[in-house]
């Protein structure tokens, strides 16, 4: 079939075209991730639900209340657990994929971004797929109330997502020509999960220790979500108008930093 | 100019740990539909980098290219596909990023590449002549205005080198092609103009014969005495 040579694309083409690649490369990555055997891309979610089920057994079995008697231990742990699955890793995935996938920027039409984008995709709807099954399953065997606002979890929710997201991006673009990017993140990632608001409520920390805290953009986010799951119970410390500034110079940064790459990058 | 490609004054530099390298120099050209640039140059002169440069997979350091048709991804032995994925997840792959029919698309590949079942085995058990196969008849499936060949076609046997030459120069004859080679013969009798690229500077010409004998010169190598190719066929 003859390959349409559009001269001026408008924007529709321009679309049209991104809407193709990204739906290309993500079903790849699904495929290159999960392959054909076993269970295949059921994995997407399987893992996250083993790590989360994990997670809130551990903390069940040694009453790790992290200060919150008032919350149900399986709710805590569902709600943090599964945030921090979320924004930690997207990065994990996004740092070094461009080395991984150098050889796709042969084709004109796939961009530094839409490689880490395809990633992020799956990467989202895998946490995203495991915190809902997991959700509608302790709901229904009755170990979990329903959310009292269902628009605010997912508000919550996307807040995480955007930052994990924005936070990737830029990561990813810079560990292509650093690579101390990829040796600082493990550690970086293992030490701000305790203080990511996962593993307790802000409301349960001294004044001093809240303000602290409450830098961390993702902490909001998680207060966000037990708001909205467990309403005035929860008790949720978040501000909005310095979380959302904040993932936008973010992304900002990001943004910037794939462009500088695209121009320099030699593909394989 | 509908129907060409141009390049203007391109400059390519990459940087080293011991400086800056430059590649390319005021490269520029301008080939339209029906032509067949053959590139000469000795290893590591730069050739390959042009290709990536007019396909559009990587951008010059300065000039301008302008694209009026459709360019292929340069065709080599390994890029452009996925080692981890079958041969057919690739034909899928390169279907769905052109938008184009895949289940046509597989029926060419099967048919020309002969993998037999090993089309539905991953690419990084294949053999090289294997490889270089599925990464013509891949090459083949989207219909560029355009192709950019980097030795792709001077591989394996002399009956796929033949299906290969059908391909390109019967089939698709009409098309505007960049051929890079170190067979000059295969230059030669393919081509309609020839350049040659030496100290990151690209020299056009309309004769083989003239491109030919500046290239020996350029690599100060003469051919040995009843030297197959090239020599007879002119004498």
């Amino acid at each position: 079939m003859a390959l349409e040579h559009i001269e001026n694309p408008s924007l529709r083409d321009c679309l049209r075209v991104q809407r193709r690649v990204l739906g290309a490369l993500f079903m790849r990555e699904v495929l290159t991730r999960f392959g054909r055997h076993n269970i295949g891309f059921l994995w997407l979610f399987v893992e996250p639900m083993i790590f989360t089920l994990g997670v809130t057994a551990l903390w069940t079995a040694t009453k790790s209340v992290h200060g919150s008697s008032d919350l149900p231990i399986v709710a805590f742990a569902l709600t943090g657990y599964s945030s921090v699955l979320l924004w930690r890793n997207m990065p994990g995935r996004c740092i070094g994929a461009l080395w991984a996938n150098l050889s796709l920027l042969y084709h004109r039409n796939i961009r530094v971004l839409d490689i880490y984008l395809a990633r992020l995709m799956l990467e989202f709807g895998g946490a995203t797929i495991s915190f809902t099954v997991l959700s509608v399953l302790f709901i229904s065997i009755g170990w979990l109330e329903p959310p009292q606002d269902l628009l605010e979890v997912i508000g919550g929710w996307l807040i995480i997502a955007w930052f994990g997201s924005a936070l990737a991006i830029w990561l990813g673009a810079l560990s292509h020509e650093n690579e101390l990017i990829d040796k600082l993140w493990h550690p970086a990632s293992y030490l701000i999960f305790p203080l990511s608001g996962s593993a307790f409520m802000v409301d349960a920390l001294p004044r001093a220790a809240q303000e602290v805290v409450l830098w961390i953009p993702m902490v909001h986010g998680v207060e966000m979500v037990r708001e909205g799951y467990f309403g005035t119970r929860a008790r949720a410390h978040y501000d909005l108008s310095y979380v959302l500034p904040f993932c936008l110079v973010l992304s900002v940064l990001a943004m910037l930093q794939v462009r500088k790459l695209a121009s320099r990058v030699v593909p394989e | 100019m509908k129907g060409t490609i141009r390049l203007d004054n391109i400059r390519k530099v990459y940087p080293t740990r011991f400086g800056e390298k430059l590649v390319l120099d005021g490269v520029g050209f301008e080939l339209s539909m029906g032509e067949r640039l053959g590139v000469l140059g000795r290893n590591g002169a730069g050739k390959s980098t042009m290709a990536r440069l007019i396909s559009g997979a990587e951008k010059p350091t300065s000039g301008k290219i302008e694209r009026h048709m459709s360019v292929s991804w340069p065709l080599a032995f390994g890029g452009a596909f996925q080692y981890q994925l079958t041969g057919q997840d690739n034909v899928r792959f390169i279907s769905r990023i052109y938008g184009q029919d895949f289940k046509r698309n597989l029926a060419f590949v099967e048919e020309f590449a002969e993998l037999g079942p090993y089309l539905r085995e991953p690419v990084r058990i294949y053999s090289s002549g294997m490889k270089a196969r599925l990464a013509f008849a891949i090459s083949m499936i989207i219909e560029f205005d355009c192709f950019l060949i980097d030795e792709i076609a001077s591989v394996g046997d002399a009956r796929f080198h033949d299906k290969c030459n059908f391909e390109l120069f019967e089939k698709r004859g009409d098309r505007a092609m960049v051929i890079i080679s170190h067979d000059a013969a295969y230059v030669r009798d393919n081509c309609s103009r020839w350049a040659v690229l030496h100290d990151a500077k690209l020299t056009l010409y309309d004769d083989f014969e003239l491109a030919y004998a500046d290239f020996k010169e350029l690599i100060q190598w003469k051919p040995p005495v009843g030297w197959p190719n090239v020599e007879v066929a002119t004498a």
